[in-house]
C-alpha cells in the first residue's frame, strides 16, 4: 500500500501531536506515524501519577493541542480526546525504517515493509530510543535498566538510581512513594549540583531524604555492578554496597545513524550534537524539518510550539516569528545597531567562543536566561568587591580588568569572543578586580546557574571555560611578568585531571617532572620517614606542587594525595623546561618557593629524628583535621581542649553580635587529641551551600568568609547541602534588653541566645519572624575579628586555615 | 610552605597561646615593674627614710599605695562586664584575664605595703582580708583552668551534654517498653530508675560525684538479685530490662563525671564573686571612714 501526503510526521510525542494537529487543522493531507500502539510514547511511559510540568512559564503555548501542567494520566486524557475531535490521521505500530527521497517526494519505508510518500517530513522522534549507557563493568547484567513505567512494581527491593535528572529523581521518588513497597532507594549524582533538573523536583528529592526515604549520594559514580551489589565511587572512598536493582537515567542521545542516513548533517562529531538546523527547523536536507528533543529541546511547551511553527513555515509562511520573540525583542531593545532577534542570535552565537557549540534553536532558549549589555568605553561593568557570580561573553569590543587595586592605570585587556567573571563560577567569590569597558562594547551576561547548565549540557562550552581558567590560573599562580603568549606551549600540554579523594598524584621515589596545578579541592603531601608516613604539608586549591623533581632533576622526594575529591591540572615538565629556561624570574620565583618548602620539610624531618613520637602524634592530628572536612575549609574555628573551660563564652559573644543567634555549637564535633572541630562554618573553599540557592543569596566575602545575604527565601537548601551540619533555619529573635538592664534589674535573659520561652513570650504578637538560614560570617567587618575568639576567656578557641595550621604551627603545639 | 594564604590573612593564627603566657607574658611583667617599684618606694620611705610604721597609710607613699591598689581593684571588678559585652572594638578577653591574673596577684604586695603591716580588729583590716580572700580564691581558679579542661575532655569525649541527657530520655523510653511484660513487683522496682534519678544534682552532690539514693542504681541492684529468683519468660524480661539499667548507669556515671569537672571549674566563682561584692562594701567602708575620721 503507498498513500501519498503533503505532510508525513514522524513520531507522535508533543512536537509531533502539535505539528499534525495544526496540519489537520489547517486542512491538509497529512499523517503521523507512531511506532507505538498509543501516542505520545515518551510520556505514556512516564511513571503513573506522574505530575508534568509547565514550563518555562514565561513561555506563551500557541499550539492547536491543550496543554497544561497536570497529571500523566490526565494529560494522556486530554490529548486523545484531541486526537479524535481533531480529525488528526494518527497510524500507531508505524515505526519507520528508512527516509529516502527528496523536497517533493520523500519515501518513508516503515518496519512492516510499506511505504508513505510526503512532499514534506516532520522528524520529531525525539531521542528516548537512544539512551546514555552506564559504561562501568557489569552494566550489561539483567538487573540493570534504563526505563521504569510502574514504580509501584517493585517491593522490599535495594534500588540505586544514577543520575539525578529529572527522570532519575522522579523514578527515585516514584519507587518509595508508598512505605508499604518498603524500597529502600539512593540517588547515585556525579556532581553536587543538580543544574540539569527542574527546581521543584530538587525541592521535592531533599524533602524526601530529610524524611529519610532516600538516600542521596552526590560527588559519586558506580564503578561496578555485581549481582547483588554496586561498588560507588563517592568524594570521601569506595563503597561496595547491597543493590537488587540499578535503574539508569543518564538522559539520552539523538539517534544519529537514522538521522544521518537520511542525509542530514549535524553539528558537530560531538556525540551530544544535535542535527544542523535553521530557523526554520529545516535540515540540511530541504523539505526534512526537525523539531522536539531530536531539535535540542526537551520542554514539552517548547516542542508543541515548534509543532505548530513548522507547519506554518512548510505552508510557506516566512512572517512566522517563534513564540518566544518578544521575549527576546525586549531583551535586545537596548543594544546598539538595528538588528532582527535572528540577527542578534547569530551575532552572540558566532562571536563569543562558549557559545559555538550551541545550535541557532537551543541559542534562542539559552537567550531567555541571560541578560546582554551594552557598554561605552571606559564605563565600570561591574566593581571590585561586587557580588556578583555571573559569567559574562564579550560579544564587540574589549574590556580591561584592573589587576592592582591601587593603581587603576595598570590593566589587562580581555578581547572579544573571550569571557570574564568566570571566578565566581567556581566559588562564588566576590569579583577580585573592577573590570571596565575598553572600547564601546557588546555583553552578554549568564547566571551561575544558566552557565554550569550550558557546561553541563555542551561539552564544546565545557572545554572553552576551563582552557580559559587554565590559561589564566596559570598566570596568576606563576606570576612573573608571564603572558599568554609565554604559556602557550605548556598551556597545549596541559591536562585536566578528576582525583579522588586519598587517591595518589605523585608517588614519593617515582621519576617524573611534571608540575600539577590544584585547581579544586587541596592535597596532602607526606613522606616515609624511619618506614612510617609523615605528614610534611597541605596544599590548598591555587597551588602547584611538583617544581622539587623538576629543578633537582631528581625523583620526586613526597608522595602527594588528594585530601578531598579535587581536580589537578597537569603541565608537562618538558614544555615548562623549556618555559623556566627562557624566564629567569620565573625561575627564580620557583626555586625560593621550592627552598621555602624544602627548609620546612627538613625541620620535619629533623624533628623526627629527634623527637619520634611528637611527630607521629603531629601527622595523626593532621590526619583528623583532614578527616574532618579541614581539606576543603578556607579558615576554621578549632578548640584546644587542653585550655577549655567549656564557659560557652564563644556561643554567647557569637549570638550577641549576631542578632541574638549563635551560628556555633561548641560542644558538639569531634575531638582528637585534644584538639576538638566544633560545629562551626569551615568557609569552604567549594562551599556545597552554594550548591542550589534559588534567589543566589550565598557569597564570599573579602576575607573568604561565605555568608548568605538578606535574599535568604529560607528554603532549607544551603542547610541539606552543608555535609558539615553548620547552618541552621531559624528566625531573629525579639531584641533584648541592654546588658545593664539585666546586670541591674534582671530583666531579660541575658547574654547569649535567648531560650525558647523567653522568644515565644516576648515574639511579635504580629506575624512570626520568618526562618532564614543563618551561618557564620566570620564576623566580617568586625574591627576585632571573630568575637568566639574574642570572647574566649583561655585562649582556648583559634581561627585557622589549613595551610598555616597544618604545618609547624601544629607541630609545635604538640611539643609545647 | 605552599604558597601564602590566599584567604582572609586574619586567618593566620599559626601560634597560640594561653591566658597565662598571652603576650609573652606581658601582664606578668606590668605586674612584677609595678610590685617592684612599690617595694622599692617602701623601702626608700620606711627603711632609708625612717618614716614610722604606725601611720603608713597616712603619708603620701600609703595614700598612693592606696589609690593604685583600689583603682586596680575597681579594675578588677569590670572583667564581669567585660565578658558579657560584646561590642565590636579590638579586644580580647584572654587579654583582659590575663592582665586580671597578673594585676590581681600584684594586690597582695601592693596592699600589704600599704596596711603598712598595721592590723587590728576594724573594717581596715577586714577589707584587707576580703581581699586575700578573693585573691586566694581567684589562684584556686587558675589552678582549676590550668589542670581540669583535659579532664573536661577526657570525661565527654565527643559526647555533647545535650547527647548524654537526650540518650539518658531515650533509654528512659526503652525501659519503660521493655517493664511491659514485667509483673506487677518487678515493675515497681524499675519505676525506681524511672522515678528516683536526678541526672546532676546540686552544686554540692556535682562536686562531690555523690548521689546515694539514686533511683537507677537500686534499681540495677534490685533487678539484679530479683533475676536471681526467676526463670524462663520473667528471666529473659529482666535481662534485658537489666542491661538498659547498665546503660543507663554508664551514661549517668559519664554524665555526673562531667557535671563534676564543670562544677570544679565554677566552684571557686562561689567564694570569688559574693567576696568581691563584700570586699567592695569593706573598701567604701575603709576609704570613707579613713577621709572622715582622720
Amino acid at each position: 500500500m503507498a498513500d501519498s501526503f503533503k505532510i508525513a510526521v514522524l513520531g507522535s510525542g508533543p512536537a509531533g501531536l502539535s505539528a499534525a494537529a495544526h496540519a489537520a487543522k489547517r486542512g491538509l493531507s497529512h499523517v503521523l506515524l507512531e511506532k507505538a500502539d498509543h501516542p505520545s510514547d515518551t510520556i505514556y511511559r512516564y511513571q503513573r501519577g506522574k505530575y508534568i510540568m509547565a514550563t518555562p512559564n514565561q513561555l506563551v503555548l500557541r499550539a492547536d493541542f491543550p496543554f497544561a501542567a497536570s497529571k500523566r494520566e490526565d494529560l494522556l486524557k486530554t490529548w486523545d480526546d484531541q486526537l479524535r475531535s481533531l480529525g488528526i490521521n494518527i497510524r500507531y505500530k508505524s515505526e519507520s525504517k528508512s527516509i529516502a527521497g527528496s523536497k517533493g517526494d520523500f519515501t518513508v519505508t516503515l518496519t512492516s515493509g510499506d511505504t508513505i510518500h510526503a512532499e514534506h517530513l516532520v522528524l520529531a522522534i525525539g531521542t528516548q530510543s537512544n539512551p546514555n549507557l552506564l559504561r562501568c563493568p557489569g552494566a550489561n547484567l539483567p538487573h540493570v535498566q534504563y526505563t521504569l513505567d510502574d514504580p509501584g512494581a517493585y517491593v522490599d527491593e535495594q534500588i540505586f538510581v544514577i543520575g539525578a535528572g529529572d527522570a532519575g529523581i522522579e523514578n527515585a521518588l516514584g519507587l518509595v512513594e508508598d512505605h508499604a513497597q518498603n524500597n529502600i532507594v539512593t540517588i547515585v549524582n556525579r556532581s553536587a549540583d543538580f543544574a540539569r533538573a527542574k527546581e521543584a523536583n530538587v525541592k521535592l528529592m531533599f524533602a524526601a531524604r530529610d524524611a529519610g526515604r532516600i538516600k542521596l549520594l552526590v560527588n559519586s559514580a558506580p564503578t561496578l555492578i555485581e549481582p547483588g551489589f554496586i561498588t560507588v565511587e563517592t568524594g570521601e572512598g569506595s563503597e561496595r554496597l547491597p543493590c537488587d536493582r540499578v535503574i539508569a537515567r543518564l538522559g539520552s542521545l539523538p539517534p544519529r545513524k537514522f538521522v544521518e542516513s537520511a542525509g542530514a548533517k549535524f553539528t558537530s562529531d560531538s556525540p551530544t550534537a544535535y542535527p544542523q538546523l535553521s530557523p526554520t527547523f529545516e535540515s540540511t536536507v530541504p523539505g526534512l524539518y526537525i523539531i522536539g528533543a531530536l531539535a535540542g529541546y526537551p520542554l514539552i511547551k517548547h516542542c508543541m510550539n515548534q509543532g505548530y511553527d513548522v507547519v506554518e513555515y512548510i505552508c510557506g509562511n516566512t512572517q512566522l516569528t517563534p513564540a518566544d520573540e518578544p521575549i527576546l525583542q525586549k531583551k535586545f531593545a537596548n543594544l546598539p545597531g538595528r538588528r532582527s532577534v535572528s540577527d542578534w542570535l547569530a551575532f552572540f552565537r558566532s562571536n563569543v567562543e562558549i557559545l559555538h557549540g550551541l545550535s541557532p534553536l537551543q541559542m534562542r532558549e539559552f537567550m531567555i536566561d541571560c541578560e546582554v549589555h551594552a557598554f561605552r568605553a571606559g564605563e565600570a561593568i561591574f566593581q571590585r568587591n561586587a557580588i556578583g557570580s555571573s559569567l559574562f561573553g564579550i560579544a564587540e569590543g574589549t574590556v580591561l580588568v584592573e589587576i592592582d587595586p591601587k593603581r587603576p592605570s595598570v590593566t589587562v585587556p580581555i578581547e572579544q569572543s573571550s569571557i570574564f567573571g568566570e571566578v565566581g563560577l567556581i566559588s562564588g567569590r566576590r569579583r577580585g578586580s573592577t573590570v571596565r569597558a575598553g572600547t564601546d562594547c557588546i555583553l552578554i551576561e549568564v547566571d551561575r546557574i544558566s552557565a554550569l547548565k550550558l557546561m553541563a549540557t555542551v561539552p564544546e562550552a565545557r572545554n572553552t571555560v576551563n582552557r580559559i581558567t587554565i590559561e589564566r590560573q596559570i598566570l596568576q599562580i606563576f606570576g612573573s611578568g608571564l603572558s599568554p603568549k609565554d604559556i602557550a606551549e605548556v598551556l597545549a600540554s596541559s591536562e585536566l585531571k578528576e582525583v579522588k579523594a586519598g587517591q595518589t598524584v605523585v608517588h614519593e621515589g617515582d621519576e617524573g617532572y611534571d608540575i600539577f596545578i590544584v585547581r579544586t579541592g587541596s592535597m596532602t603531601v607526606e613522606k616515609n620517614i624511619g618506614g612510617k608516613d609523615i605528614f610534611l604539608s597541605y596544599i590548598p586549591a591555587g597551588s602547584y606542587f611538583g617544581e622539587m623533581a623538576l629543578i633537582d632533576g631528581g625523583r620526586r622526594t613526597a608522595t602527594v594525595s588528594a585530601a578531598i575529591k579535587s581536580e589537578v591540572v597537569r603541565l608537562d615538565g618538558n614544555a615548562f623546561r623549556r618555559l623556566l629556561a627562557q624566564n629567569d624570574k620565573l625561575r627564580v620565583k620557583l626555586e625560593t618557593d621550592m627552598a621555602s618548602r624544602r627548609k620546612i620539610n627538613d625541620f620535619i624531618e629533623q624533628q623526627k629524628k629527634k623527637f619520634g613520637g611528637v611527630v607521629d602524634m603531629y601527622s595523626a592530628v593532621a590526619e583528623f583535621l583532614v578527616s574532618q572536612g579541614i581539606g576543603e575549609a578556607t579558615d576554621v574555628l578549632l578548640i584546644d581542649e587542653l585550655l577549655c573551660i567549656g564557659c560557652d563564652n564563644c556561643e554567647r559573644a557569637c549570638a550577641d553580635i549576631h542578632d541574638g543567634l549563635s551560628r556555633l555549637d561548641r560542644e558538639a564535633g569531634k575531638t582528637y587529641a585534644h584538639l576538638h572541630v566544633p560545629t562551626s562554618c569551615r568557609h569552604c573553599e567549594h562551599p556545597y551551600c552554594m550548591t542550589d540557592c534559588p534567589p543566589n543569596a550565598i557569597h564570599r566575602g573579602q576575607d573568604g568568609e561565605v555568608f548568605i545575604d538578606e535574599k535568604c527565601i529560607g528554603c532549607g537548601n544551603c542547610m541539606r547541602y552543608c555535609p558539615y551540619g553548620v547552618i541552621r533555619m531559624d528566625s531573629v529573635p525579639p531584641k533584648k534588653p541592654s546588658l545593664l538592664m539585666w546586670l541591674l534589674f534582671g530583666s531579660g535573659p541575658g547574654p547569649g541566645e535567648p531560650d525558647k520561652e523567653w522568644r515565644k513570650e516576648h515574639a511579635d504578637k504580629g506575624t512570626p519572624a520568618p526562618k532564614v538560614a543563618v551561618k557564620c560570617d566570620m564576623c566580617s567587618g568586625l574591627i576585632g575579628g571573630p568575637a568566639c575568639v574574642r570572647a574566649c576567656p583561655t585562649g582556648a578557641a583559634l581561627r585557622v586555615s589549613p595551610e598555616s595550621f597544618l604545618s609547624v604551627a601544629l607541630l609545635e603545639r604538640g611539643r609545647d | 610552605m605552599a604558597k601564602e594564604a590566599i584567604y582572609g590573612e586574619r586567618a593566620d593564627v599559626t601560634h597560640h597561646e594561653s591566658f597565662l603566657r598571652h603576650a609573652r607574658l606581658r601582664w606578668l611583667k606590668i605586674a612584677a615593674v609595678l610590685n617592684v617599684a612599690a617595694i622599692a618606694a617602701f623601702w626608700w620611705v620606711f627603711v632609708y627614710s625612717g618614716t614610722r610604721l604606725e601611720h603608713a597609710g597616712g603619708t603620701w607613699l600609703g595614700y598612693t599605695l592606696g589609690t593604685v591598689g583600689a583603682l586596680i581593684m575597681l579594675w578588677l571588678t569590670m572583667i564581669g562586664i567585660r565578658k558579657r559585652a560584646m561590642t565590636s572594638g579590638n579586644w580580647s578577653l584572654k587579654a583582659w584575664v590575663s592582665a586580671h591574673v597578673y594585676l590581681g596577684l600584684s594586690l597582695v604586695i601592693i596592699v600589704t605595703l600599704h596596711t603598712g603591716f598595721q592590723f587590728g580588729i576594724n573594717i581596715h583590716t577586714l577589707a584587707y582580708l576580703l581581699m586575700l580572700l578573693v585573691i586566694g580564691s581567684g589562684i584556686m581558679g587558675v589552678i582549676a583552668y590550668m589542670y581540669l579542661p583535659v579532664r573536661l575532655s577526657d570525661v565527654r569525649g565527643d559526647l555533647t551534654k545535650k547527647q548524654m541527657i537526650e540518650t539518658i530520655h531515650a533509654l528512659d523510653r526503652l525501659i519503660l517498653q521493655a517493664a511491659q511484660s514485667l509483673d506487677h513487683t518487678q515493675a515497681r522496682v524499675v519505676q525506681l530508675s524511672l522515678d528516683k534519678t536526678i541526672i546532676v544534682g546540686s552544686l554540692w552532690q556535682r562536686l562531690t560525684n555523690f548521689y546515694p539514693g539514686c533511683g537507677n542504681r537500686s534499681a540495677v541492684n534490685r533487678v539484679k538479685r530479683l533475676r536471681r529468683r526467676a526463670s524462663g519468660g520473667s528471666a529473659e524480661a529482666l535481662d534485658k530490662v537489666s542491661g538498659l539499667l547498665d546503660r543507663k548507669q554508664e551514661i549517668l556515671g559519664t554524665a555526673r563525671r562531667y557535671a563534676r569537672v564543670r562544677a570544679m571549674l565554677e566552684a571557686w566563682l562561689y567564694i570569688h564573686i559574693p567576696m568581691t561584692f563584700a570586699l567592695l562594701a569593706a573598701l567604701t567602708a575603709h576609704i570613707v571612714s579613713v577621709f572622715f575620721f582622720f
